[in-house]
């Protein structure tokens, strides 16, 4: 169970505030039942219950993209967990398994404050970037290796000459991450 | 544009695997796993009695079970519902006269026949029921073997049955004609066959149909809860028997190859 308080999220235009009685009742207009949000850890309770916060402006409802829930062990904790791939897509490594993989917004800041979501068709290159990196981590998932941005840039790379359907199978996705694997043993070594 | 989630196209299919003779007690079987959908199709003969209204023809019977491995949602009696759908839906594809040859699994006019029981197993469940059951189904028919049988009669005019001493002397099904389901889910504007579970939690509507390899359609159903507009399902009609044909063709490439390995063949069963 998780709880993310009112007086833990940043309001739309990002002005600080103290919570009133308004905001509570027009809550419903910035989040909805279903929505996707990235938030952050605050504290752990000792019954289990997690409470959240949303204060920076990286936090906040999320967007188009494609979800891959993978088990948490296998994503790196890292100094930072939002990447921006110079392959035109941005992925969010969440600690808890669930990975997020969106394309790159234009402007890098965003003054609502995390709120608006962008319903705009996306185009079909992002979308083709987006599924690919989908299929790399389904890979790299399914043999086993640690999820950090390196890795998957590296899987990306290694998947260039295929198409994007046959990285899901299984002599493939062996090939791929077989040659991600050496890189980054040339990488450390 | 034609570019799923997983970089598939609107017409393509998972990386389908199937196996035939899995289960050694039965007169046929196949196990059929589609992405994460794991499923698991047994054949057995038994004498019957042929049905009053055709009797000079045997007869098949569908019993689809939902394992509670498959999701948690079929614990218990939960998976009874979608089983009898599945049997429903089975039962028709195959009331086309066409589709299995009947007269060949009679014995004895109005006497005794062969009646196939087949068993679908659910495993896993992972979007795309329909399909995967239906090529399991063509695939096990494919594999069973049913043994010869002689009638002899008496002098008293009691007739006797003799099962010949060879194991290895049995019939074969012709399964060209035996329709195999393809599913097209209704996302927004275009319709997308082989659906996941994430797809078709966000199609609205699907259409069922069931082709033969030559392109005949033998059944069509629709499920879900939105509209689908006349147009559109006519789209759906061609693309399916398109899809439905060449999946035939795979699907009949893979038997024959798996057969031709013959005895030598290494089976990877269940603990593979």
């Amino acid at each position: 169970d998780s709880v993310l308080l009112l007086s833990s999220m940043n309001l739309p235009g990002g002005e600080l505030r103290r919570r009133s009685a308004e905001d509570e009742l027009a809550m419903r207009d910035y989040l909805q039942e279903g929505d996707l949000i990235s938030a952050e850890v605050q504290s752990v309770f000792s019954d289990g219950a997690v409470s959240l916060h949303t204060r920076s402006l990286k936090y906040g409802k999320l967007g188009q993209g494609v979800l891959v829930q993978v088990s948490p062990s296998l994503v790196k904790r890292q100094k930072t967990h939002f990447h921006d791939l110079p392959c035109g897509a941005s992925v969010i490594l969440g600690n808890n398994g669930f990975i997020w993989i969106y394309p790159t917004p234009e402007q890098k800041d965003e003054e609502a404050g995390g709120f608006t979501t962008n319903l705009e068709p996306v185009p079909l290159s992002d979308r083709e970037v987006i599924s690919r990196l989908r299929n790399c981590i389904v890979a790299l998932v399914t043999q086993k290796l640690m999820l950090f941005d390196t890795s998957i840039l590296y899987c990306y790379e290694a998947s260039l000459p295929h198409q994007i359907k046959d990285i899901l199978k299984p002599e493939v996705m062996e090939e791929i991450v077989l040659e991600t694997r050496q890189r980054l043993l040339d990488l450390e070594g | 544009e034609d570019l799923r989630v997983d970089g598939r196209g609107c017409e393509d299919y998972r990386c389908a695997e199937v196996e035939t003779d899995v289960v050694s007690n039965t007169s046929g079987s196949a196990r059929v796993k589609l992405g994460h959908t794991d499923i698991l199709v047994g054949v057995k003969a038994e004498m019957g009695t042929p049905k009053l209204e055709k009797p000079d023809e045997g007869y098949l019977e569908f019993f689809v079970d939902c394992s509670a491995n498959a999701t948690p949602e079929f614990e218990g009696r939960g998976g009874e519902e979608l089983g009898t759908e599945i049997a429903n839906t089975l039962y028709r594809v195959f009331s086309s006269e066409s589709s299995v040859d009947l007269k060949s699994l009679c014995i004895n006019p109005r006497e005794h026949c062969w009646v196939l029981y087949v068993d679908v197993l659910l495993l896993e469940c992972g979007g795309n029921l329909f399909d995967a059951i239906s090529i399991a189904v063509k695939a096990a028919l494919f594999n069973t073997r049913i043994p010869k049988v002689r009638v002899l009669e008496d002098e008293e005019g009691s007739k006797e049955i003799e099962l010949s001493d060879d194991p290895y002397d049995c019939i074969r099904l012709n399964v060209n004609d035996v329709p195999c389901i393809v599913t097209l889910s209704k996302i927004g504007y275009r319709h997308v066959v082989d659906a996941t579970l994430q797809e078709e939690a966000c199609s609205l509507a699907s259409l069922l149909i069931s082709v033969t390899s030559k392109g005949a359609l033998t059944s069509m159903k629709k499920v879900g809860k939105g509209s689908l507009d006349p147009e559109s399902i006519f789209e759906m009609m061609e693309t399916g028997k398109r899809v439905g044909k060449s999946l035939h063709i795979a699907l009949q490439k893979i038997l024959d190859e798996e057969e031709s390995l013959g005895t030598s063949r290494q089976k990877v069963g269940f603990l593979g």
